[in-house]
């Protein structure tokens, strides 16, 4: 991996932090009063996914515009990484007529066909979409291939094992992505499934599973690039657990007060220090590489949220529109 | 203005099981993007004929068994639709929809709203519905006001073979995601006891019949007599015995709940100033109370006679013979009604 590339992880994980940190910011700024979920400019609830941005840098650095990602209720970075306009993406979130769905969808409904993606709110939903993706892609003879990406949590749920189940018995280009981050909202994993991972399921639909540890984005790339050269190659799915972090909690507003000790070692292992720290022993970054990747997102971020609040709220009369094609 | 259809001329007679299934292989012979998967679609022919012969015509790639897994395919539909294909999708009985609902209603009818327009699913979800044959409580339902409650899917239910046909050619060629109800009474099963009208005149040529759109199957002026699916054969009967008596029943036949043609409904309505809702589907909370909410919306002076329905009553469909038969639409149950109509 050249030294480009893995500056490139880098700027594209600040990149995603910084929406994270700068959604959040404005999540609560006006939220008046401030325990009203539904108040504020950005209303509803709000999932962030700092701490998991290697998962979806280093899957993203091996898919193609036309390759399919089917996301979680937890979707921005994976979105953002894949290539999502962050300006209509914004749009959306802030529930404005120049988002993704015209504000119809909000932050667990992002698509974007361009990009083949979407997401969804219900956990493990988007796995057999996956699935009839790459059915797609086989019967038109392209190499594209579907990624599917839930939680840990939605390991236990029956969509999964059927999905897994359809992907191998038709041995169809899906890669099964579960990012594991402890915690299925306040439940931690040891409370949810009897086995230390989930990899070895994949051996009982005949899934090559693997786990991948540390949370490292070039760990992680490497392994999301192996499964997704395989599944191009018409060889079948693999399943992949990858262990990553939850810094924040569950939703905006969650205390995490089950939390307890864990987090402040969580927050101990928080990816982008850490490979900011490897990449300037290596002389790869400094103080001002640093600064320029912050500022570049930061403008880049700032940007998108203008666009968003220049766009108009959906005009009420237009409420039936787009239930039928 | 609702008017008779007159059936295309052709003395070529199908059952509707194999109506549905040329409807099928058409528009699979028309459009490389169709293809049909689900339990026992294949060399089966579907557990009620809706794919009979398609196997042979279109080999395995396109008609595609699955496992019992009907979340993982349902899913698997929606993906392909996304991506642009056209996916047939069998669930094999209505009432199996507990195991997989998610996909259908919080997903399948609903991306294209989320969306803002912008990602459709043309996808057509077919299943077999209704009861009369014993077959009890998990396989007999009809449950087509559970999908039409919830926005975002098409909900189609033919009663006759040259409607399955048309319907099914036009849910294919539909953009959004049509749920396509067929009732295993009407399919003309060589196994099933069968009203004659399950089988009959069928054009060659493909045909669409539009969907939202009612038809009166027996035009009349002393009652309007609103039905879907099975039942509408039952209320053709009655009205053709009723005729005899100078007891004169118009005869709606919905062919779609989703959309309902309303209009059809208080055309006819307000010639006849009666109305009897006949449906197969439970009695509360569905189909009959929203026809009788149209009326009211619309007019509360237009009925001379209070609102009568012949509907499922609110239990579970029993097994004993005895009990089912007391339960459903039956043309006694039927007629009953329209005489009590008429008089009142």
């Amino acid at each position: 991996m050249d030294g480009a590339q893995r500056l490139g992880f880098y700027r594209q994980m600040v990149r995603i932090r910084t929406y994270e940190e700068t959604i959040r910011g404005n999540y609560h700024a006006d939220k008046t009063p401030a325990w009203d979920i539904g108040a504020g400019l950005i209303p509803g609830e709000m999932h962030l996914a700092a701490g998991q941005e290697p998962v979806a840098v280093g899957l993203c650095a091996h898919l193609r515009d036309d390759d399919a990602i089917t996301g979680p209720h937890r979707p921005h970075h994976l979105a953002l990484a894949k290539g999502v306009d962050m300006h209509r993406m914004t749009a959306e979130i802030y529930g404005r007529v120049d988002g993704l769905g015209r504000g119809r969808g909000g932050h667990m409904h992002l698509f974007d066909p361009a990009q083949h993606f979407s997401c969804s709110g219900i956990i493990a939903e988007g796995m057999p979409v996956a699935v009839g993706q790459a059915l797609a892609f086989s019967r038109k003879g392209t190499d594209n291939v579907a990624v599917a990406v839930a939680g840990e949590g939605a390991a236990n749920q029956g969509a999964f094992h059927e999905a897994l189940n359809l992907a191998s018995l038709w041995k169809l280009p899906v890669i099964f992505i579960i990012e594991d981050n402890d915690w299925a909202i306040s439940v931690p994993r040891d409370s949810s499934t009897p086995i230390k991972s989930n990899a070895p399921r994949g051996a009982a639909y005949g899934i090559p599973g693997e786990r991948i540890e540390g949370n490292d984005v070039e760990t992680i790339s490497d392994a999301c690039g192996r499964a997704v050269a395989r599944a191009r190659a018409g060889e079948g799915p693999t399943l992949l657990e990858i262990h990553t972090v939850r810094l924040w909690g569950h939703f905006e507003g969650d205390a995490q007060a089950y939390r307890g000790a864990e987090l402040a070692v969580a927050e101990s292992h928080d990816p982008i220090p850490i490979y900011e720290a490897k990449l300037r022993a290596e002389g790869l970054l400094d103080d001002a590489g640093v600064a320029a990747a912050k500022a570049e997102a930061q403008a880049e971020v700032d940007a998108a949220i203008a666009f968003a609040l220049a766009s108009p709220v959906p005009d009420p009369s237009t409420l039936s529109d787009y239930v039928f094609a | 203005m609702t008017v008779t259809e007159t059936v295309a001329p052709s003395t070529r007679r199908l059952s509707t099981a194999k109506a549905l299934s040329e409807g099928i292989a058409q528009e699979m012979e028309r459009d490389d993007s169709v293809f049909v998967m689900g339990e026992d679609v294949g060399a089966y022919g579907g557990i009620f004929g809706s794919t009979g012969g398609l196997i042979d015509q279109f080999g395995p790639s396109r008609i595609i068994d699955t496992p019992i897994s009907e979340t993982g395919f349902i899913g698997a539909g929606i993906g392909a639709a996304t991506e642009g294909l056209r996916p047939v999708v069998e669930l094999m009985f209505v009432d199996f929809f507990g195991v997989c609902f998610d996909q259908i209603y919080n997903h399948m009818a609903k991306i294209h709203f989320e969306s803002g327009g912008n990602v459709k699913v043309p996808m057509v979800l077919m299943m077999a519905v209704g009861g009369g044959y014993n077959d009890a409580a998990q396989h007999s339902q009809c449950l087509w006001a559970s999908f039409a409650h919830m926005p975002g899917m098409k909900v189609v239910v033919p009663s006759n073979p040259y409607d399955a046909k048309g319907l099914m050619i036009s849910a294919i060629r539909d953009d959004s995601p049509v749920v396509y109800m067929f009732h295993k009474g009407v399919m003309g099963l060589p196994w099933m006891a069968k009203n004659p009208r399950s089988i009959g005149p069928v054009p060659e040529d493909a045909y669409t019949v539009p969907i939202g759109k009612a038809n009166v199957v027996h035009p009349g002026s002393d009652v309007t007599v609103v039905s879907l699916s099975m039942s509408v054969q039952h209320c053709q009967d009655v009205a053709e015995k009723l005729d005899g008596e100078g007891i004169s029943a118009e005869v709606i036949d919905l062919r779609s709940v989703i959309p309902l043609d309303r209009e059809a409904v208080l055309e006819s309505v307000a010639k006849t100033g009666r109305l009897l809702v006949v449906d197969e589907d439970y009695k509360s909370f569905g189909l009959s109370g929203e026809l009788a909410a149209t009326i009211v919306e619309h007019d509360p002076t237009m009925l001379k006679a209070p609102f009568a329905r012949v509907t499922y009553p609110d239990v579970p469909v029993p097994y004993a013979r005895s009990l089912e038969q007391a339960a459903l639409p039956t043309r006694e149950r039927i007629e009953a009604a329209i005489r009590s109509l008429v008089r009142a």
